[in-house]
């Protein structure tokens, strides 16, 4: 097993009556909310407990991309990364990921995931999101129906700037370059690909196309991802392919403390405040007609656009985010339970572990996260034994790494 | 109102509705495509001789050859005009389908005479944002649209209930394909660069605007007006964006105007 110690870095002062107040936590929030004093402690903190993360033994560090989004404060995932690269040395530095079609011209996320992989020793996941409609259409004006050919064209680049030894040209019908040529090339030929998708059999064979692994990043919990998941593993099937669960990823939050009790004791409010506030979303922007293949509407269509639905303020309580499975909480032997449950049930390799949630101080995200580390992951690593040796879906750095503490720098 | 599919220069199979008898009229629709026996076309067709096509991606129109940009866009409407043959139309276009026809007669200013635009998107001014229609929700658009919601706004939904579950589902996933075509050219502002072209057109010109458009603000009719050399602009009282539906005698006259 893969554990990825994820950090969405939500912002977390907004307002107890933010949903009285405010349509949306993205696109249209009013960026007096934001603070950058306070946001320069805030990311600071965040990059430690990635930091930490990796002190404590999981396997990969993660970041990811949102624009104009209160709960996720990284419109540029590699400006984080690159912070990491410098004082981490084993963890793999998984950017899951750069929306490619909204890098012009593309080839950019050739050269920057190439240089974090360089300077990281061959340590780099790229992830490669189609992206949601609020980042990718309502906050970076890409046509809705035509962001998906955008991204297939961005994809093909990408592949083949990294690939190709010489520069080539490339004419695309988005993006045209005389002169392809992309310096530095990343270490590892090409680094593994992690594609994040939401059910739509374009986007299965997409990742079997090119084995890909196949990431599932949901806030609702692995009971919930059941039918979308057993889909992904039927097209694996049906396709001929070897069932490797490192072919799959899914996001869960989780909570650990030393028993049931204190854990909703202690992160109760924090995942109140995830799940209550940050996840308030202006139904309108989730989803730019367009957006969405037709059969994917047709098979997943929500009735959130209901008057009734929109001006719908109430909460989803503790008991029920827990009983439901949207959050994996408790003592280090009920979370190892559920959490054996998750990896059998959905098949998967790779967890992205939500840990810090919502508005969580620092010390509480580290004691969970070292909890996990040291009483559930021993529960859990060795899942799945007859794919022990299995390693085509994760990084290969170099045998040597470069590891410069600030200190050495300055030669003290 | 009769309609049929019809092949578009082998690129496109899409359906046409044809009816009515007098001078030729080409109709190109709004973002929201036509609505269900549409009562403007009907009305026009009692004075001409109406052929309104459905743009790939409205209802079973479809493409293999998919739209992409403007001028795509512009060159179906002439792709449709001479599969049927059309002998000097009046070309009228409402929203969307106004800022199709003035590129039409933009670009081929010798072959569109006549032309009425009725509330045409194409332009932006910054200081009078148009509406965001692809972040708009069903149960909110009557408003946005009509002058009298309470009175017209039904006509959208043909009788349905946008806050019905059920109804919302099947209406999501029309107006998926309807929006996302329109989105190629109006997302996510509706300029690509008409009015740098609007000086071409040589036709005689109507511009239309319901006085109550909450969507296009009635300032753009200026604007379109200042920009087109031989226009005249009517102000229509008591109608919104969707004034064909809202004060249909009034914008059938000012169509008629173009041929005295």
């Amino acid at each position: 097993m893969k554990f990825t110690w994820f950090n969405l870095m939500p912002w977390p002062y907004l307002p107890d009556d933010f949903r009285e107040k405010y349509r949306s936590v993205w696109v249209d929030i009013p960026s007096t909310l934001y603070d950058p004093v306070k946001g320069h402690e805030l990311y600071n903190t965040y990059l430690d407990e990635l930091e930490y993360a990796e002190q404590l033994g999981y396997d990969g560090i993660g970041v990811n991309e949102h624009h104009a989004n209160a709960y996720g404060l990284m419109p540029s995932p590699n400006i984080m990364a690159a912070s990491l690269a410098r004082r981490t040395s084993k963890a793999a530095l998984v950017v899951l990921g750069n929306s490619i079609a909204l890098y012009n011209p593309p080839i950019r996320v050739a050269e920057e995931f190439a240089m974090l992989d360089v300077i990281s020793g061959g340590r780099l996941v790229a992830g490669f999101p189609v992206g949601t409609s609020m980042d990718t259409n309502f906050c970076y004006g890409d046509i809705p129906a035509l962001t998906r050919e955008r991204y297939a064209e961005a994809h093909d680049l990408i592949k083949q700037a990294w690939r190709e030894q010489e520069p080539f040209a490339f004419n695309g019908r988005y993006t045209k370059l005389r002169y392809a040529n992309c310096w530095p090339k990343p270490i590892q030929s090409p680094p593994p690909i992690f594609i994040p998708g939401g059910g739509s059999l374009e986007t299965y064979d997409f990742c079997l196309d090119h084995d890909y692994v196949y990431c599932y990043l949901s806030f609702s919990g692995y009971k919930r991802a059941k039918q979308l998941m057993d889909g992904y593993w039927q097209r694996v099937a049906d396709r001929g392919k070897d069932l490797s669960p490192y072919r799959a990823g899914f996001a869960q939050t989780i909570v650990v403390a030393e028993s049931d009790a204190e854990a909703e004791r202690d992160y109760r409010e924090h995942i109140d405040y995830f799940y209550n506030r940050c996840l308030h979303v202006y139904p309108g922007f989730a989803d730019a007609p367009g957006y969405r293949t037709i059969k994917t509407l047709k098979a997943n269509v929500t009735s959130q656009m209901t008057r009734q639905a929109v001006g719908d303020v109430s909460s989803m309580s503790w008991d029920q985010l827990v009983s439901d499975g949207y959050v994996i909480a408790g003592g280090p032997d009920t979370v190892a339970a559920q959490m054996k449950e998750l990896i059998t049930g959905l098949r998967v390799g790779n967890i992205f572990c939500l840990i810090h949630v919502g508005n969580m101080p620092k010390e509480k995200c580290m004691r969970s996260s070292k909890l996990f580390a040291e009483e559930v992951i021993p529960q859990l690593r060795d899942l799945w034994p007859d794919y022990a040796t299995d390693d085509r879906f994760w990084v290969h750095p170099l045998a040597t790494h470069t590891n410069r503490p600030a200190a050495a720098a300055v030669g003290n | 109102m009769k309609s049929r599919l019809i092949d578009v220069a082998g690129r496109h199979q899409i359906r046409v509705y044809e009816g009515g008898n007098g001078p030729q009229l080409l109709f190109i629709h709004g973002a929201g495509g036509l609505l269900p026996n549409d009562p403007f076309l009907a009305r026009l067709a009692r004075d001409y001789s109406v052929t309104a096509p459905l743009i790939p991606g409205y209802e079973d129109s479809d493409s293999t050859v998919p739209l992409r940009t403007m001028l795509d866009f512009t060159l179906f409407g002439f792709d449709v005009w001479q599969t049927l043959k059309l002998d000097n139309p009046v070309l009228v276009g409402h929203s969307m389908g106004g800022m199709i026809a003035a590129e039409m007669a933009a670009v081929a200013n010798t072959s569109v005479e006549r032309l009425a635009l009725i509330c045409p998107a194409g332009l932006w001014l910054d200081e009078h944002p148009v509406g965001d229609l692809f972040a708009t929700l069903p149960y909110e658009l009557p408003p946005l649209l009509f002058f009298d919601p309470a009175k017209h706004g039904g006509l959208l939904s043909a009788g349905g209930d946008f806050n019905d579950p059920e109804f919302l589902t099947d209406f999501l996933v029309g107006n998926a394909r309807r929006m996302g075509t329109a989105g190629k050219i109006l997302f996510p502002i509706p300029d690509r660069g008409l009015a740098e072209r609007l000086y071409r057109i040589r036709a005689r010109t109507q511009i239309i605007w319901g006085a109550g458009d909450r969507l296009i603000p009635p300032i753009y009719a200026q604007r379109f007006n200042d920009l087109i050399g031989a226009s005249q602009l009517t102000m229509v009282s008591q109608a919104g964006h969707m004034v064909p539906y809202e004060q249909v005698e009034t914008v059938v006259k000012c169509i008629a105007a173009l041929h005295n």
